[in-house]
């Protein structure tokens, strides 16, 4: 196996790596460049930091290992190689009449990838990817293949899950997929005045997927303010023709994500929908991976790149939390059109899975000088209001922070250190947050 | 018509993608190669995505006594028979330099196995009157270069085999597409220097489905490759013999 020496970038493209990567299309290959180096598993590198990046030493690409191993139409349950997309499988078995139990908010994020950061969707009820998990195989640093389930062994699950890859490397794995009645989604948009009524409406919602959209230059008695979609499966409608996807030439110039040009577009995009709402019918994957659409929409934020913040908070203290971040970020003048606020289940299958019970918060900031200082103090909020950041976002948090933030740490890296002793899967996020407990 | 497809060298990145594109149409295929391991995985998965029937099969380009068995089970399939060969092996031509023996080597996975391997399946394809043949040829053929010119020779023995094969089951209602792929990111091209344009497996499968439902004869793909080697191929060879591109 030839290895390719390269620089390669998460998907804000603040923090980069350069070094060797080998992409094996078969499991034959892998198992015979693995009795030679054991190195961190990589998927399609849409992890926003460092999660995936680890510079100046070797990764595995698994996205050629992406194969459907088999599928049982009663059970729902489906077994597939860890290469391939959440999105493809969403694309195969849709019209079968089956989605993945919880889809992240890009279909281009591999399995292996949803594993190990035991991700979320905008099902909150259905609790986190890992919840649906049934097994996976895991080749560890040992050289051994092993099958690991929640049940006869859970603390290697439950330190794979959210893990970000320093079990070994994920090879494949079963998940139990939800049924669902046709591939068409009753979609309801109701514009929210202000942060209050917005997490109200989020509360006493009964849609089965909901989300908002927060317009986060809004300020006074319009904080919070923006677009509420809940959307359930359709039945009996006729399925509108999937957007095709559009790609982004080329890196954004600054301007285009400048302070005035997001207010104008938000205030457009919210007075996109009527005052008395709105209800559409969208394909499934419009509704489920809105950006996909976009191609390397990361672009859009120039040649520098962004952050991305994301916080879960808990029930008790969100409204004040998120009234101080949300002022705090419309008076910067930082903000990007793209901020999502969630209700969150406590649902969790990992030692450092994000999900808790309460609300999850996310926005985007073009890199620049004032961004670290900002994210550093929504990080503070979080932290003291008894909530976590996401490592699956984070490019700028401290190993105090997450240790604070994350109270199964010394159980994860007593799993970790057992299961890897030579610390063959540390990555650059793992040494940056000191997630393995040797210090920087 | 019932549709079934053989795909020759089916571990390869560009035969997966095309053997997922046809499984999707609903047609039966066997997949042929060496790691039976590997080629059991790739039928499941083209039968989860819609084939009826996915096989793997044991082909090995060096070995015609195996050939037979091949013919017989493809024989026995009703309806249209279609063969896509994506077998061929590219050593560094350092090492074929080093060791004169890889050009027999390179040239049977490359031509001559796959060349003798058609000759006894297009017969059942004439018997039906139907059916594509898809042979994989390369840009690397249409001029031979310093850095894989018996590579290239090999693609180029192949390429002038499929014309010829053209030529014949045309006249039957069969038809045969040469495909020449430009740099395409694969396990063949993985951190080699100076790649350019690299296309992806898939877009590559799915120009080869377009060309095969168009009845397209020869296909660059990308597309821009026909110029690019429109190019290379004239420039007067005293300058080009000089080159090394």
């Amino acid at each position: 196996m030839r290895w390719k020496t390269a620089e390669y970038k998460g998907w804000g493209r603040v923090l980069s790596a350069r070094g060797d990567t080998a992409r094996p299309e078969r499991l034959a290959t892998l198992k015979a460049l693995w009795k030679e180096t054991k190195a961190p598993a990589i998927g399609n590198l849409r992890s926003y930091g460092d999660a995936a990046l680890n510079d100046g030493g070797k990764a595995i690409d698994m996205t050629r290992l992406d194969r459907l191993i088999a599928f049982d139409p009663d059970t729902g349950i489906l077994e597939a190689e860890a290469g391939i997309t959440i999105g493809e499988i969403a694309r195969i078995f849709a019209p079968k009449g089956w989605i993945p139990t919880v889809l992240p908010g890009t279909g281009f994020a591999t399995l292996g990838g949803c594993i190990s950061n035991d991700v979320h969707g905008k099902n909150h009820k259905a609790g986190s990817f890992g919840q649906h998990v049934i097994s996976f195989d895991l080749l560890g640093a040992n050289g051994r293949v092993r099958k690991v389930t929640p049940d006869a062994t859970p603390e290697l699950f439950r330190a794979t899950c959210g893990g970000i890859g320093q079990t070994g490397v994920i090879l494949s794995a079963k998940i139990q997929l939800a049924s669902i009645g046709s591939e068409v989604m009753d979609v309801r948009e109701t514009r929210v005045e202000n942060l209050t009524e917005f997490m109200a409406l989020l509360d006493g919602s009964t849609a089965p997927y909901c989300v908002g959209w927060i317009d986060a230059t809004a300020k006074g008695e319009h904080l919070g303010r923006g677009i509420l979609e809940e959307g359930s499966v359709a039945y009996n409608a006729p399925p509108p023709k999937p957007k095709s996807a559009k790609s982004v030439p080329m890196n954004a110039p600054r301007f285009f994500l400048s302070s005035p040009i997001v207010r104008l577009f938000n205030q457009l995009y919210l007075r996109r929908i009527p005052v008395m709402g709105q209800r559409r019918i969208r394909a499934m994957q419009d509704f489920f991976f809105p950006l996909d659409k976009v191609l390397n929409w990361n672009r859009l934020y120039g040649k520098p790149g962004f952050h991305q913040f994301q916080c879960a908070l808990p029930d008790g203290t969100a409204h004040e939390a998120l009234v101080r971040m949300m002022d705090m970020i419309a008076s910067s003048h930082l903000a990007s059109p793209l901020t999502v606020l969630k209700r969150m289940g406590t649902g969790r299958a990992g030692m450092m899975s994000f999900p808790m019970g309460g609300y999850s918060f996310a926005l985007d900031f073009p890199n620049g000088k004032a961004v670290a200082g900002l994210v550093g103090e929504l990080e503070e909020i979080t932290l003291q209001a008894g909530g976590r950041i996401y490592l699956a976002k984070d490019t700028l948090a401290t190993p105090e922070m997450i240790a604070a933030m994350y109270d199964e740490l010394p159980e994860f890296i007593a799993a970790v250190n057992a299961a890897d002793p030579e610390h063959k899967f540390a990555t650059d996020m793992v040494r940056r947050l000191n997630l393995r407990g040797t210090g920087k | 018509m019932k549709q079934t497809w053989l795909i020759l060298g089916a571990s390869s990145a560009m035969a997966r993608g095309f053997a997922r594109r046809v499984s999707e149409t609903g047609a039966d295929v066997f997949l042929a190669g060496r790691d039976m391991d590997d080629l059991n995985r790739a039928a499941a998965d083209c039968h989860l995505r819609g084939a009826p029937l996915a096989e793997a099969m044991r082909f090995d380009a060096r070995k015609p006594a195996g050939f037979g068995a091949i013919y017989e089970k493809l024989a026995a399939q009703d309806g249209a028979l279609n063969v896509a060969v994506f077998v061929g092996s590219m050593p560094d031509q350092a090492d074929i330099d080093k060791d004169p023996a890889l050009v027999d080597a390179t040239i049977m996975d490359s031509f001559t196995g796959p060349a003798r391997f058609l000759q006894g399946f297009v017969p059942l394809m004439e018997e039906r009157g139907c059916g594509t043949v898809v042979g994989i040829a390369s840009v690397a053929g249409d001029r031979g270069r310093i850095g894989n010119y018996v590579y290239g020779a090999a693609k180029a023995g192949f390429a002038t085999y499929l014309s010829g094969l053209r030529n014949r089951l045309t006249r039957v209602g069969g038809h045969v597409v040469t495909v020449k792929p430009g740099f395409v990111d694969t396990a063949m091209t993985w951190g080699l220097p100076g790649m350019f344009l690299v296309a992806s497996p898939d877009d590559v499968a799915r120009d080869i489905q377009k060309a095969v439902s168009k009845k397209k004869n020869t296909i660059y793909t990308p597309f821009f490759w026909r110029y690019i080697m429109l190019i290379i191929t004239h420039i007067p060879e005293m300058i080009f013999k000089k080159m090394s591109i």
